[in-house]
């Protein structure tokens, strides 16, 4: 009922874990620094190579790793409590294809549209590849099961990748392509992140703003309805934010399945089933849980680097059979 | 005084219809029925009334406004709704589920005042439920997670509460429990019940006024004693049954009964 003192504390606890990684983050990696370094870089205009390095390099990296991490948890966090289908995912139900698929196409059709418009080109394939799988979903009646779901966005999903993979063969721009779809963090710009950040807060935002909105709705469509909600403006509304949350990370790192998954399903167990509590602690422990991927991405085999996409992977598919086997359902 | 009532309604999925030109009213401060055979069309009513499903013409009236058209919040403080067999909420407390009822009195994030905390704690009360208050939803049997159901719909403060199979996956007792629970808030706090039975006994013995649908047509609706006869029976569930009256309420009741065959 009332926020207890628990839960600001939970909420502290968060932050701190968060500012500790991102330390961690910034100090670890191929190039050797120091904590005194990072402490350098980011509150002092002294200049060396170490320092330059984490400036440019990994400073703007470690903050897409946040970025990305805090929109993609958000976004499957959103997904799950309107669809109440406890697999939902950007990665799983065709809204990351779909951003791979237009993005592999803008690229070939338009070569030099600028990273802007590649972000507006995912965007718009988030949304194409989400509709495409709901829309397979409620062909049949009753057809939104958790399960079904999942299954039209691994088959929308083939069919996307095999777009984007065909364009790419056939415009002879596949390494291009896949520099943005597997290249992860690798290389981000403070240019890059200056367009996508504002995109990302905005629609984390807005996510909080109807956050006991979206509550109601993961209740019950009924219930949320006879409790005076208008359903379907909330569930346009949260659906615009899942489309710029998924696309924007997609802009930026490409592929990234199993975060949006695994990181609300964590995050109830922490703070319960109300997403006053839910979308904030998803961006907390969605930042944590990308920064410690990347780290260990940088430093498992120095110097070669291991893509993010695996290391989450290699967490994430425990985490979906486990939730399969608890029935697929929230119940 | 009827408050509300159906002009007309008709009502479809695609190219079905469900319900054709369906006129009722819902008599003010009763309990009302709605029974019919499987498909008849009994919870499509009762959504077309509150709003939760569209309907194709007609109009459903409450206190000389058409529902479709009034601002959903307020609505939602003259009506609430139960559905059918709602999901487990799972990892709420059930303060935090009757909680919800206040939605409509609540703008922005939605602090809970005062006031709202008293009237949580009244519908708790009233529904037996307040030894509940910060167990999770989840922990509780069939008969209390409805009674907690309940209570959010209480916590509404509406004059008209909807429900949909309110006993549907309970055992006799705590069918009974949820009955005398939903006659307890129509006698001594006035409200007005709508509720789809499946139980023809009882819905004789709970309700006011019964409304008897087959194929989407109303067949009868009236008092127990007129609806609960041999030929409405016979016309809404294709038996041939035997009316008594049962000793305990002195309502009509269904003693027995056989399938009618080839006719």
């Amino acid at each position: 009922m009332k926020p207890s003192k628990n839960m600001s504390l939970t909420f502290i606890i968060g932050i701190m874990l968060l500012i500790i990684m991102f330390c961690i983050a910034m100090a670890f990696g191929a190039a050797e620094t120091s904590i005194r370094d990072v402490w350098q870089a980011l509150f002092t205009n002294k200049s060396s190579d170490q320092i330059n390095i984490l400036q440019e390099i990994r400073f703007p990296r470690e903050v897409a790793a946040m970025v990305v991490g805090a929109a993609l948890a958000v976004s499957g966090a959103i997904m799950q409590g309107i669809t109440r289908n406890p697999l939902a995912d950007p990665g799983l139900l065709g809204l990351t294809s779909g951003a791979n698929a237009a993005l592999a196409i803008t690229i070939a059709l338009l070569p030099g549209v600028g990273y802007l418009g590649i972000t507006i080109a995912c965007f718009i394939g988030a949304a194409v590849g989400a509709i495409m799988v709901f829309g397979i979903g409620a062909m049949k009646k009753g057809g939104f099961s958790p399960l079904r779901i999942v299954l039209a966005g691994a088959a929308v999903s083939a069919f996307l990748y095999a777009i984007a993979d065909g364009v790419g063969i056939y415009f002879k721009i596949s390494k291009n392509v896949s520099m943005w779809t597997a290249g992860g963090i690798i290389g981000t710009t403070w240019n890059q992140l200056a367009i996508i950040i504002p995109f990302i807060a905005i629609g984390s935002v807005v996510a909080l703003l109807f956050s006991r909105q979206l509550t109601i709705l993961s209740l019950n469509e009924e219930v949320a309805v006879g409790l005076g909600q208008k359903t379907i403006q909330v569930k346009t509304i949260l659906f615009i934010v899942v489309i710029l949350l998924a696309g924007a990370a997609v802009a930026l790192v490409g592929n990234m399945a199993f975060v949006g998954l695994m990181v609300p399903h964590m995050v109830r167990a922490i703070v319960g089933t109300d997403y006053r509590f839910i979308i904030p602690m998803s961006m907390i422990v969605g930042a944590i849980l990308m920064l410690f991927a990347d780290t260990v991405g940088r430093t498992i085999n120095i110097p070669w680097e291991t893509p993010v996409a695996a290391i989450i992977a290699v967490m994430g598919l425990p985490f979906f059979l486990i939730i399969v086997r608890k029935g697929g359902t929230f119940r | 005084m009827v408050r509300l009532y159906t002009d007309d309604l008709s009502i479809g999925y695609g190219e079905r219809t469900i319900i054709k030109e369906l006129s009722v009213q819902i008599p003010d401060q009763k309990i009302t029925t709605i029974i019919g055979s499987n498909g008849c069309g009994k919870s499509t009513l009762l959504k077309a009334i509150t709003r939760v499903i569209p309907y194709q013409s007609g109009a459903v009236v409450l206190d000389g406004k058409i529902v479709a058209k009034e601002n959903t919040k307020l609505l939602a403080k003259k009506m609430a709704i139960l559905p059918q067999a709602p999901e487990n909420a799972s990892g709420l407390t059930v303060g935090e589920l009757v909680s919800y009822g206040r939605f409509p009195y609540q703008t922005g994030f939605g602090r809970l005042s005062t006031k709202d905390y008293e009237v949580i704690d009244w519908a708790l009360k009233v529904t037996g439920t307040s030894e509940f208050k910060y167990l999770p939803v989840d922990s509780l049997s069939g008969g209390q997670r409805q009674r907690v159901w309940i209570a959010m719909a209480l916590a509404q403060e509406t004059e008209i509460i909807f429900l949909d199979e309110p006993t549907t996956y309970l055992d006799m007792a705590h069918q009974l429990e949820v009955l005398e629970l939903l006659q307890k808030l129509n006698r001594e706090e006035k409200r007005t019940i709508v509720m789809v039975l499946h139980d023809l006994n009882q819905a004789a013995r709970f309700a006011d006024y019964i409304i008897a649908l087959k194929s989407g047509n109303v067949v009868k609706a009236g008092t127990c004693e007129e609806v609960i006869t041999k030929q409405v029976l016979r016309d809404v569930f294709q038996i041939d049954a035997e009316i008594g009256i049962d000793p305990r309420t002195k309502k009509p009741m269904c003693t027995t009964y056989n399938l009618l065959r080839g006719e």
